[in-house]
């Protein structure tokens, strides 16, 4: 029986800052080395298939989770579904007419449904996105597209990323590559579970290191160990030699700095990875972090982190 | 008039524009300045406004949803707690009922819906909020939530920052500073919004959210909206002819320019570094002032 696939989370917590080109350019190294298969689990702004020329395979419709919706001939206005809202999703009809729910504030709770004594209210069960999978020159790609300000982002970002793991299971393929949502929350949560290393990539910024310390934080609390990779590093020095003190100091390996180049921007516009696009230094400090990750991935025997949150 | 400020695409410069707007109207003259004025930055999960304004913070309480909790004395294990949860938050096995508070919404509707009056709700905080004022202005608020580590849903601490923050201030600006992406906690911030101002740069990653983005605040949630895009001078034109056959006003640019990207190093508001940018602010301004009321 094939070995279980190693994953490969790429975080940040502060948004904008290289995820995307990090995990494209990763994508490009390593499928030189080993087989993959690759989620972009940032659904709600998904960016990965811009630079991996995709050829679409598949697409499935994603839903989840209620929308209510008040029928007026049926609505005695009482106001017992407002009374029952906590998400000032339902408002007064003007006049006395029937009340209303709004379907950006609805959480899809079903309190109101329950308390109407008129039974006006109907669960719907609208799709919230679509996923997909495509293939690409490096591996099979899973990603999603979640509807205009959808809910339950997270459920999709599991779905994603369970597909990407039980492709690289059924073909036995050695790594799954995730590229992250921004932010702690409820998404990234969902993919960082199950993750054997989180690559943070970082900028030297004040921001940049406030939100690093808060997802390294998220990482520890759910066992998974984080490496750093600082892109833009010296836009400001300063900034970066605390990030590497911070980093010595958790004892979190720095295993890389991209200095800053527009030609970054140029690989994005030419729809590449930057490391297929050029090999300015940007593209050099890539493949020696890739050296460096594949070795802590792959290389010897430690399996910390495996799979305990999945 | 309630200002958002977002994105789609993470580290666009929301902040950077909610920072430098906020501190542009603050030292307008007593004629143009808003009555009253402050920032509320929503973006919980990761909050950066307060690096650059270093306000005062006067007070902060904590913020979450309230969980479920069961006496087991008067608990029948009827199950209906379980059939009414529409998050799976609540469970019944046997004679033990199980609570996933990080499933939980805090609806309530188990509590509610108990025949044998079993289940109390226990505030359970997520996270906090925090008030206070920006120095070295006149009275300019400044509101932010913050999430605990390890929590996951982001809304009930917008939620509770807009209702404590919002209170008497509708006669004046409030500027939204929101957090990126397109899913709800976006939503949860720009809702009752007037206007929402969209931060994007002109690549193709920056298009792509962009896109999403006029999807949320204008399809969604019917905003009028306008455009900055931040660091022009690399990139494509794509995002001005997406902006053009949307009719989506472009009302800022600011050029790729590396004394912007090391005052944000430091924490330092564009408006303060390089002052220059007030001009525009100020026009960027009058433009969402005649758009609203246009609307209107």
């Amino acid at each position: 029986m094939a070995e279980d696939p190693r994953q490969l989370i790429v975080l940040s917590g502060k948004g904008g800052t290289g995820k995307t080109t990090v995990t494209a350019a990763l994508a490009h190294l390593a499928a030189d080395e080993v087989s993959l298969s690759i989620a972009d689990a940032d659904v709600d702004a998904a960016n990965l298939e811009l630079v991996l020329d995709v050829q679409q395979v598949a697409s499935h419709e994603f839903t989840s989770g209620y929308l209510a919706e008040i029928d007026p001939e049926r609505c005695i206005s009482c106001g017992q579904c407002y009374d029952a809202c906590r998400f000032e999703a339902v408002t007064p009809g003007e006049d006395g007419t029937s009340y209303r729910v709004s379907p950006s504030a609805c959480e899809g709770c079903a309190a109101c449904f329950h308390r109407c004594p008129t039974e006006a209210i109907t669960l719907l069960t609208p799709p919230n996105g679509l996923w997909y999978e495509s293939s690409t020159r490096f591996g099979p790609l899973f990603h999603a597209h979640l509807f205009a300000g959808g809910e339950n982002s997270g459920k999709l970002v599991t779905l994603v990323k369970q597909q990407a793991r039980l492709r690289a299971l059924d073909d036995g393929l050695d790594l799954v590559l995730v590229d992250g949502p921004p932010g702690i929350g409820c998404p990234v949560i969902s993919a960082v579970s199950g993750a054997n290393l989180a690559l943070m990539v970082v900028e030297p910024t004040l921001s940049g290191a406030h939100d690093l310390s808060r997802v390294v934080g998220l990482a520890d609390h759910f066992g998974v160990p984080s490496a750093v990779l600082i892109n833009k590093a010296d836009l400001s020095p300063a900034r970066a030699g605390e990030i590497s003190d911070f980093c010595d100091t958790r004892g979190i390996p720095l295993v890389g700095r991209i200095p800053f180049d527009t030609i970054v921007t140029e690989a994005m516009v030419a729809g590449l990875p930057v490391t297929e696009f050029t090999d300015a230094p940007v593209s050099q400090v890539l493949v020696d972090t890739w050296g460096i990750i594949r070795e802590m991935l792959m290389g010897g025997a430690d399996d910390r982190g495996k799979d305990r949150a999945s | 008039m309630r200002i958002a400020v977002a994105s789609g695409k993470g580290g666009t410069g929301k902040t950077t524009v909610a920072v430098s707007l906020l501190l542009t109207l603050a030292a307008l003259p007593d004629a143009d300045r808003p009555s009253k004025l402050q920032l509320l930055d929503c973006d919980v999960e990761e909050p950066n406004a307060a690096i650059f304004l270093k306000p005062v913070v006067e007070g902060q309480e904590e913020a979450g949803i309230m969980l479920p909790e069961v006496d087991t004395d008067l608990c029948t294990h009827c199950g209906r707690c379980a059939e009414v949860c529409a998050f799976h938050a609540i469970a019944v096995f046997g004679e033990k009922v199980l609570v996933f508070p990080q499933l939980c919404h805090g609806c309530g509707s188990c509590a509610y819906n108990c025949p044998s009056g079993a289940i109390k709700e226990i505030a359970n905080p997520t996270g906090t909020i925090s008030w206070g004022t920006v120095p070295g202005t006149r009275d300019v608020r400044f509101g932010q939530g913050e999430m605990n580590v390890g929590e996951a849903m982001a809304n009930p601490i917008i939620r509770r920052l807009k209702q404590a923050m919002f209170k008497d201030a509708d006669d004046g600006v409030t500027i939204l500073d929101a957090p990126p992406g397109n899913a709800c906690p976006v939503v949860e911030t720009l809702r009752d919004a007037d206007f929402a101002i969209l931060v994007t740069e002109p690549t193709p990653f920056g298009l792509h959210d962009l896109r999403g983005a006029v999807q949320v605040a204008r399809g969604e949630l019917g905003l009028p909206v306008g455009v900055v895009i931040n660091r022009t001078g690399v990139g494509d034109d794509g995002v001005l002819r997406f902006c053009e056959e949307e009719g989506v006003p472009v009302l800022l640019t600011i050029p790729l320019d590396r004394r912007i990207a090391e005052a944000y190093a430091d924490g330092a508001a564009l408006v303060e570094a390089i002052p220059e940018y007030r001009e525009g602010l100020v026009a960027l301004y009058r433009q969402i002032l005649a758009l609203v009321e246009g609307v209107a």
